[in-house]
């Protein structure tokens, strides 16, 4: 029982972190229709900038630097890439950010050189033990930090104006900006708080208990998890975003406990293709809503 | 207030939508546009709103004027905050959006917080059914009240020219009746209003100014009186004069048939 219950309250943690990043996936989507690829680049960005200046900033400064490094670069590809290419089909524009993770990566990866260092400082590898259990220090913080930040995110998104403008965008662009809605800053806003959820996220996956691996194209491999997260959770759901996330997160524990650690990255695919089978939408992807 | 000069309009590389429409529109007054489908009623909105772009539209010549200030190079955002605002055709209220969320959303273009809340006001007096649903999924509401959360929403933003597309479409002929009284309201508070219909009858009631758009360009403009008494309006969008619905259909063929030729007589030229 304490072991299932331990799996469970790592696995909420490791699902937080997913949230985080499916999240910004379903944000971008909304916004702009386009399928962000380059969210696994965004999370190296911030990682590695949180890796290049914690010796001179410390900790918290880098960790600072690197969520608003992250949220920059997302800026960036919006601005320069996708408003640019008005009328352009999504689908093409998501092969352009395919493109533009393979270049971020790789540039990355080769900055890095030999190094896969771990970035979670402040947490990792000190494992807690209460009431019988051991917990990943790593997780519990993620689920903490997970919890404010998506509830910080929904309280947001559902009351202030920001919200409002977000959530008429999402559902017709025309009626929005006939509305006064300024269609583009509504969109930058959006892929700079994804970015900057990809920024937070990446504190906790480069560490030895949530991956055993360090910033690297390991961590780059975890954050496209997020993506079948965001797509069993239903992609324009960000309700779906984080109760996918969570799924995955279980998913992937649990899996790796009972069946075997190599079957758990398999195991998440295969949820979200049976989720797919029942529910082609996801599970709260919205179908249309009409009187008859 | 309103002056449209000479607009052309097209959409894609070939397909001419606008040809040298003009039309003008007097502060506080109503001016109903006429015409069938395809005539390009709803092009020359999108036009004015400025959302001509997101239909893979453009303006190839002419100009719009608002107040003496050109608009058709703005953002529809922008053209909001000028105070030009318009309800689209199929009404397009945000669905999966409450009553109240889809009026907050309209009240994001006002240019002040009192302007909105003055906005708020005349709205939940013009609109009461649409407090009492404040709460419920925009969606989930019938036609007519979807129309009057759709205008409501629009003068959320407190517009001195509210364009109307067709807000007649799809009603029970009570509601289109209530519309017309609603509009006939909005412009006694002064806002003037541009009223897109092929409910000739309708338009013609509560405008003071009308123009017929035919295959994209102006047929007819006058007085609406004076439009609802000419025979060709009449026979052409009201229906009046014919002895039989047969009569009444071969008269429409043979005016049409005539039309490439003759244009509408009086007007013409």
């Amino acid at each position: 029982m304490n072991t299932f219950l331990q799996l469970v309250l790592n696995g909420l943690g490791k699902g937080a972190v997913y949230a985080l990043l499916a999240l910004g996936f379903v944000i971008i989507f909304k916004a702009t229709e386009v399928v962000n690829f380059a969210h696994g680049s965004l999370v190296l960005i911030g990682g590695y900038f949180v890796y290049a200046t914690k010796d001179a900033l410390g900790w918290v400064g880098a960790a600072a630097l690197g969520i608003a490094s992250a949220a920059i670069a997302a800026l960036l590809m919006e601005r320069l890439l996708i408003s640019r290419a008005t009328g352009a089909d999504p689908n093409s524009l998501a092969l352009l950010t395919i493109g533009v993770d393979v270049i971020v990566t790789e540039e990355i990866v080769r900055r890095l050189r030999a190094d896969i260092p771990f970035i979670g400082d402040p947490y990792d590898a000190q494992a807690i033990q209460f009431a019988g259990l051991t917990v990943f220090r790593t997780q519990l913080v993620a689920l903490i930090v997970g919890a404010v930040l998506l509830t910080a995110f929904f309280v947001a998104f559902r009351f202030s104006s920001w919200g409002v403008a977000m959530r008429a965008q999402a559902e017709n662009r025309e009626a929005a900006a006939l509305m006064g809605i300024r269609s583009s800053r509504v969109t930058a806003t959006a892929w700079l708080v994804a970015g900057a959820l990809a920024g937070v996220a990446v504190l906790f996956m480069a560490t030895q208990d949530f991956s055993g691996a360090g910033l690297g194209r390991g961590t780059h491999a975890i954050a496209l998890i997020a993506f079948p997260a965001a797509i069993l959770g239903g992609l324009d759901s960000t309700v779906g975003a984080v109760v996918g996330g969570l799924i995955v997160g279980l998913t992937e524990a649990l899996s790796a406990q009972y069946i075997s650690f190599e079957f758990s990255k398999s195991a998440v695919f295969l949820v979200m293709l049976i989720v797919l089978v029942i529910r082609p939408s996801g599970l709260f992807g919205t179908k249309e809503l009409s009187r008859v | 207030m309103l002056s449209v000069r000479g607009l052309g309009v097209r959409y894609g590389r070939s397909v001419s939508a606008l040809e040298g429409v003009d039309l003008e529109v007097a502060t506080d007054s109503v001016v109903a546009v006429l015409g069938g489908n395809g005539a390009g009623k709803s092009t020359l909105l999108r036009a004015v709103s400025g959302t001509l772009g997101l239909h893979g539209g453009a303006i190839t010549s002419g100009e719009i004027r608002f107040r003496d200030e050109r608009i058709d190079r703005l953002d529809p955002a922008v053209v909001v905050r000028r105070g030009v605002v318009a309800v689209p055709e199929g009404r397009q209220v945000f669905a999966r959006m409450t009553v109240e969320e889809n009026l907050r959303a309209g009240g994001l273009g006002a240019r002040s917080a009192a302007d909105r809340t003055a906005a708020r006001a005349r709205v939940s007096e013009l609109f009461p059914v649409l407090a009492e649903r404040s709460g419920q999924r925009a969606g989930l509401l019938s036609g007519g009240e979807q129309q009057m959360l759709a205008i409501g929403r629009a003068l959320m933003s407190g517009p001195s020219l509210l364009l109307l597309d067709e807000p007649s479409l799809g009603l029970a002929p009570q509601m289109i009746g209530r519309i017309a009284r609603i509009v006939t309201e909005i412009h006694s508070q002064g806002t003037a209003v541009v009223l897109v219909e092929q409910n000739a009858t309708m338009a013609l009631q509560v405008a003071d100014h009308a123009a017929v758009l035919e295959v994209g360009r102006i047929a007819l403009a006058g007085p609406a009186e004076e439009l609802a008494a000419s025979n060709d309006v009449q026979r052409l969008y009201l229906g009046g004069h014919a002895e039989s619905d047969e009569q009444a259909a071969a008269e429409v063929a043979q005016a049409r048939s005539h039309r490439s030729a003759r244009r509408l007589a009086r007007w013409a030229g």
